[in-house]
């Protein structure tokens, strides 16, 4: 990260997914780093299955908690059809990581709207080097769903140069003891995982 | 010593000042985006912290506490000041003991409300001092700031806050609780016995005390200059400063935290001195007016918009129209980054009742029996959505019981086919008013009660009828039934929220009554339920694909070309698909062989 620049995370997914939880890991990290922080979060009715959206932001001085549209340096997207509705925030030469899971809403269930096909080969005709990880099945074989967040983290925390002790250090921080091996286990797939 | 740094919400850190200022009684009725202020208030020590019923009786409770001598919190979201403006107003005229603030958490852009309202202008309306934090370190340092004002200048001060104050997180440096020691009641009713006689005298220490204010807003640190190139200068507060920093950060800025009353020879100076003068301000031109009346010309709403947020777009766009000097202004945050999906639909997310929610089998009846339904506020909002699409109108909490009695009126001919359905929260909050009012004029009309045990809508807090308290200690529990019946209302029945055909059969008949009647719906809210029952699955052989069960819009269900297809991983056994199955297709698992 360079110095004095503020680099923009943006974390978007499904009410449920504990995108939350990626943000505070994330805040934990830049503020071991000393650098000034800003995370936004959007509650309320995003808690019904709504879309959901967190913006961290970290760097020397940092005003907005808000990321414009083109100045995401990094989307972590939860669901894949979330990726492709906040595609345009990425800045060209971005780095993008989608979740490849599907949530269908319901307009989709319904069968008013169509879940888009080939949403990650969407994404890759203008994101290349887009990456795309299955954490769930990830999480499912560390024996928990819920852990997909911490996979995902594994995967941007080792994308964004982060140390394996500093990653442990703010788990250890963030995730209540009960859940702490899983989420370990869970975040080490993340990071060992080829993308 | 060191100072202890915490990243914080705008909600923590005022929760933060208002312990460490030693504020000691506090009481609010929840609301998006101020619910957490007292969640997290309640977790210190030496500090009573409550739910009231709604925002007007908190407020109560805060001026009690204030007269008393307490330092005093009380904290809402835009809406509930409506609700609380007849306290307020008079609380102005009578001037504190203790300090109060009051919270005003306002929701530009409408994130989880029904309207975007600006309540700065209850500040000017009520004559009461105004701060507006712009991150999380002044809503912890304003809280203070505004006890001391409220104080020094006897009066209550509103700290008004906007949705992406209240809820992104910064650094907040920590200090230790002051004393807390409340100052003695002394009786005085000259000051808070508000006769005619007495409001008359008080009016006139209004007056006064504005005047003083306004002199003490030219000096009071919150209201800065921030001199930098004088080419350009902007006067801003709140979330608007941040914005303004962040796209141009070489013009000279006039940050105010005080904005009422304003500091007039503070902004004489600045405007005197650039070249450009321009107002950023999200919704109303609060400022700007103020501004234009001292006879300073300004830009602001005739470029600005007044609707929704103001981003870092719309507000280079705006700058680079009108300014002289674009080399002040950070064009790139216009330039595109990745180009959005143009070539196919993107469908929309649109919050929905989770799975197993008690609220969806009542819409699906009163869906089927065609029914006129006045609504109200809470997660049973969404029946409005399709498919259930079942209410007819929401205005404001409390609304669905009043306005069903003038609809009533309106159309005598519709009896039988108009209900009101209301949520046990926004019962308790303000429709109990309107049950009093049919009960009075006998006004055949039926109130559905949705009692889910909580309010769920706001994150599942406690109220009167919960048996528990904010600080989870156990509490009284209203009997919602035997209150009904209290009031006058005769027929009342409890009917279980999974019982349609039974659900259905009552709709009908108590709406057909000839008197007033109220139905309470009940059933614990899905997310509080810990141990969930087995899903249910779809026998493939059953099944006959005639999508009856997808009218209640579950979120589990998926329609598909073979057949419905359950996800039970969302499932939470409520039962309710499987008593729309023609077939008896949908089955607890394990009860399907094959
Ligand atoms: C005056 C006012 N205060 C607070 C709110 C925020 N709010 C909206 S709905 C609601 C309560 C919902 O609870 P309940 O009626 O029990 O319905 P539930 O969500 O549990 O279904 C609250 C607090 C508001 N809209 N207006
Ligand atoms: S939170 Fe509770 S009341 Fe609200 S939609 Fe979900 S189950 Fe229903």
């Amino acid at each position: 990260m360079a110095n004095d620049k503020v680099t923009n995370i943006l974390i978007v997914g499904v009410g449920g997914q504990g995108t939350i939880l990626a943000s505070r890991i994330l805040a934990y990290l830049a503020q071991e780093d000393g650098y000034d922080v800003k995370v936004s979060e959007i509650h309320g009715m995003a808690q019904r299955g709504g879309s959901v959206t967190t913006q961290v932001r970290m760097g020397k001085k940092v005003y907005s908690p808000l990321i414009s549209e083109g100045k995401a340096d990094i989307i972590l997207a939860f669901e894949r059809l979330e990726a492709l509705r906040s595609m345009h925030y990425l800045k060209k030469g971005g780095i993008m990581i989608v979740n490849d899971q599907a949530i269908e809403p319901v307009p989709v269930i319904m069968g008013l709207q169509k879940y888009p096909d080939d949403i990650i080969g969407r994404i890759k005709a203008k994101i290349p080097d887009a990456i795309a990880i299955d954490a769930l099945n990830i999480a499912r074989d560390c024996g928990n769903d819920k852990a997909s967040n911490v996979v995902l983290m594994g995967v941007l925390a080792r994308k964004m140069g982060y140390e394996w002790d500093q990653c442990m250090k703010a788990i250890e921080a963030k995730v209540p003891a009960k859940f702490l091996e899983l989420n370990k286990q869970a975040f080490e797939k993340g990071w060992n995982a080829e993308v | 010593m060191e100072l202890k740094k915490e990243l914080l919400t705008g909600n923590e850190a005022i929760a933060r000042g208002a312990y460490e200022a030693g504020v000691t009684v506090a009481a609010a009725y929840p609301g998006t985006p101020s619910t957490e202020i007292l969640e997290n208030l309640v977790k210190y020590p030496r500090v009573y912290a409550q739910w009231s019923p709604n925002e007007k009786v908190a407020m109560e409770v805060g001026v009690g506490a204030s007269i008393g001598g307490a330092r005093a919190l009380v904290t809402m979201k835009h809406v509930g000041v409506n609700v609380a403006a007849d306290p307020l107003f008079t609380f102005s005229y009578t001037g504190v003991n203790g300090g109060l603030v009051l919270v005003s958490a306002d929701d530009p852009g409408m994130h989880s409300s029904q309207n975007e309202q600006d309540n700065r202008n209850y500040a000017k309306f009520s004559k009461i001092p105004l701060l507006e934090p712009s991150n999380s370190q002044e809503c912890k340092d304003m809280i203070r700031l505004g006890l001391e004002i409220s104080e020094q200048f006897d009066t209550p001060v509103i700290l008004r806050t906007t949705t992406r104050v209240n809820h992104s997180q910064g650094f907040v440096e920590l200090s230790d609780r002051t004393d807390d020691t409340p100052k003695p009641y002394v009786k005085n009713p000259r000051k808070y016995v508000t006769v005619p006689a007495h409001a008359r005298a008080l009016h006139v220490l209004v007056e006064e005390r504005r005047s003083k204010l306004a002199e003490y807003s030219e000096t009071v640190p919150v209201n800065r200059i921030e001199w930098a190139d004088k080419r350009i200068g902007i006067i801003t507060s709140g979330i608007s400063y941040q914005n303004v920093k962040e796209v141009a950060p070489n013009v000279s800025v006039l940050k105010l935290g005080m904005t009422f009353p304003l500091p007039e020879k503070l902004i004489r100076e600045f405007a005197s001195q650039v070249n450009e003068l321009y107002v950023v301000e999200e919704l109303e031109p609060f400022l700007e007016d103020q501004i234009r009346l001292m006879g300073i010309e300004v830009t602001g709403k005739k470029m600005f918009p007044r609707i929704g947020e103001i981003s870092q777009r719309i507000l280079v766009d705006k700058l680079l129209s009108a300014t002289a000097y674009k080399e002040l202004i950070d064009a790139t945050v216009l330039e595109d980054g990745i180009e959005a999906e143009k070539e196919i639909p993107i469908p929309l997310r649109p919050p929905v009742l989770c799975p197993g929610c008690p609220h969806r089998g009542i819409f699906y009846v009163l869906s089927q029996l065609k029914m006129t339904v006045m609504g109200d506020i809470g997660c049973y909002t969404l029946g409005a959505l399709p498919p259930l699409e079942s209410v007819d109108t929401t205005i404001c909490m409390g609304a669905s019981v009043g306005s069903a009695l003038g609809m009533a009126k309106a159309h005598p001919e519709m009896h039988g086919k108009v209900v009101s359905v209301i949520g046990d929260s926004t019962f308790l909050h303000t429709g109990i008013n309107g049950l009093v009012d049919i009960a009075y004029n006998k006004v055949p009309t039926t109130t559905i009660i949705l009692d889910n045990s909580t309010t769920a809508m706001t994150g599942h807090q406690d109220h009167p009828a919960t048996g528990f308290t904010l600080a989870k200690e156990p509490a009284n529990q209203v009997d919602l039934e035997a209150l009904c019946k209290a009031i006058g209302i005769n027929r009342v029945v409890v009917v279980d929220a999974f019982d349609i055909d039974n659900l259905k059969k009552i709709v009908k008949e108590e709406a057909e009554a000839n008197e007033p009647s109220v139905i309470i719906v009940k059933r614990p809210c899905a997310l509080l339920i810990k141990e969930r029952s087995l899903p249910y699955v779809v026998d493939k052989e059953s099944c006959i694909n005639c999508n009856k069960c997808m009218k209640i819009g579950c979120p589990a269900l998926t329609a598909g070309d073979d057949g419905v297809v359950v996800n039970t991983a969302l499932c939470t056994g409520c039962t309710l698909c499987s008593k729309l199955c023609p077939t008896g297709a949908l089955k607890k698992e394990g009860d399907v062989i094959g």
